[in-house]
């Protein structure tokens, strides 16, 4: 009896430590990329799907609302001072292209609500901004920090790259402009 | 008159000034949205945002528990260092106690399980009991025949 209690308990013990691994393995192998990394590789993957609250006006908006537009996401925080910087040249961007479709949307990240608000409005940011304060979207993007910027074909998928820190700094600008264009053609 | 006033003013403002909440130990108890310590290590913009926050709500003496559901409602139940004791994040506060208590069970059982196999070898051996190798049986018997003899 004392035998087959021992060796029941050995079973036991086996299916546990072999359940615990097979969890740990499931959870690697599903665990996703974020969609910069395959951007950065030369891939165009889907634009990783989004539906949030908005910060300019009530009700939820969803990134594949705009299929069919080429959209420039630009991620960003209240706290983030690049992002304060390089805010006028996303608003021009938007005001310039908006006629030939494009859309600016501005992902708000790990914030607080008020402060994104007020940041918006002292910044003169007219186009259409969404709020992820929980943050889901850094996961789901890759994101490594704010201000982060992507370019969404009208196809859904992801163009051109994803350029990091702000839109407006030098070594950004040109390539910003090219991504735009990139971004209208495609 | 003033003395009496002043206690009277004390006591009717104790129980409000107990209620309010000690910003320092939500700070303890909540996470920084980026870098993923609590806010009182962390230095971080955003950390020092929430921290202001939370200083202002602590001032206008909101409910520890308001300040964490509103922080809650915008950063997700991630902003907080531990789950809340409530449906499905139970098991997080259970499971780790269940596994300990297990965990002393099978220890206890065990220790209980060679102590008694010790105090029977023990008891086996005083009663002479304890068998002996063959050969070492064979060799005593010789040595002791060598002395009868």
């Amino acid at each position: 009896m004392t035998g087959r209690l021992k060796g029941a308990a050995q079973v036991l013990a086996l299916a546990l430590v072999a359940g615990l691994l097979a969890l740990l393995v499931w959870k690697v192998a599903t665990q996703e990329e974020g969609a910069a990394p395959k951007l950065g590789r030369g891939e165009t993957p889907p634009a990783p799907a989004f539906r949030l609250d908005r910060l300019d006006q009530p009700g939820k908006l969803s990134l594949a609302s705009y299929r069919g537009r080429p959209v420039v996401l630009n991620f960003w925080a209240s706290w983030c001072v690049p992002c304060k910087e390089e805010a006028p040249l996303l608003e021009s961007v938007w005001r310039r292209y908006r006629e030939r479709g494009l859309v600016v949307l501005g992902v708000d990240i790990n914030d607080l609500r008020g402060d994104a608000r007020r940041f918006a409005r002292q910044n003169k940011m007219s186009y259409p901004l969404v709020y992820d304060g929980p943050g889901n979207t850094t996961t789901t993007y890759g994101l490594t920090g704010v201000p982060e910027t992507f370019f969404v074909a009208r196809s859904g998928k992801l163009v051109c790259e994803r350029l990091q820190a702000g839109v407006h700094l030098e070594g950004n600008k040109d390539r910003f402009q090219e991504c735009v264009e990139e971004v209208l053609g495609a | 008159m003033r003395l009496v006033l002043a206690v009277a003013a004390a006591l009717v403002l104790a129980p409000v000034a107990a209620a309010c909440p000690n910003a320092a130990d939500l700070e303890g108890e909540l996470i920084c949205p980026t870098c993923k310590t609590t806010l009182d290590q962390s230095d971080a913009p955003a950390a020092r945002r929430i921290k202001s926050l939370i200083r202002q709500r602590v001032a206008e003496c909101a409910s520890e528990q308001q300040i964490k559901d509103e922080l809650v409602a915008q950063f997700g139940p991630a902003v907080l260092a531990a789950p809340p004791r409530q449906g499905f994040h139970w098991l997080a506060w259970i499971l780790p106690l269940a596994g300990l208590l297990a965990a002393a069970l099978v220890v206890s059982l065990l220790v209980w399980r060679w102590s008694r196999v010790r105090t029977a070898d023990a008891a086996a051996e005083s009663n002479g009991r304890l068998p002996l190798d063959p050969e070492v049986e064979r060799r005593l018997d010789q040595e002791l025949a060598r002395f009868d003899g």
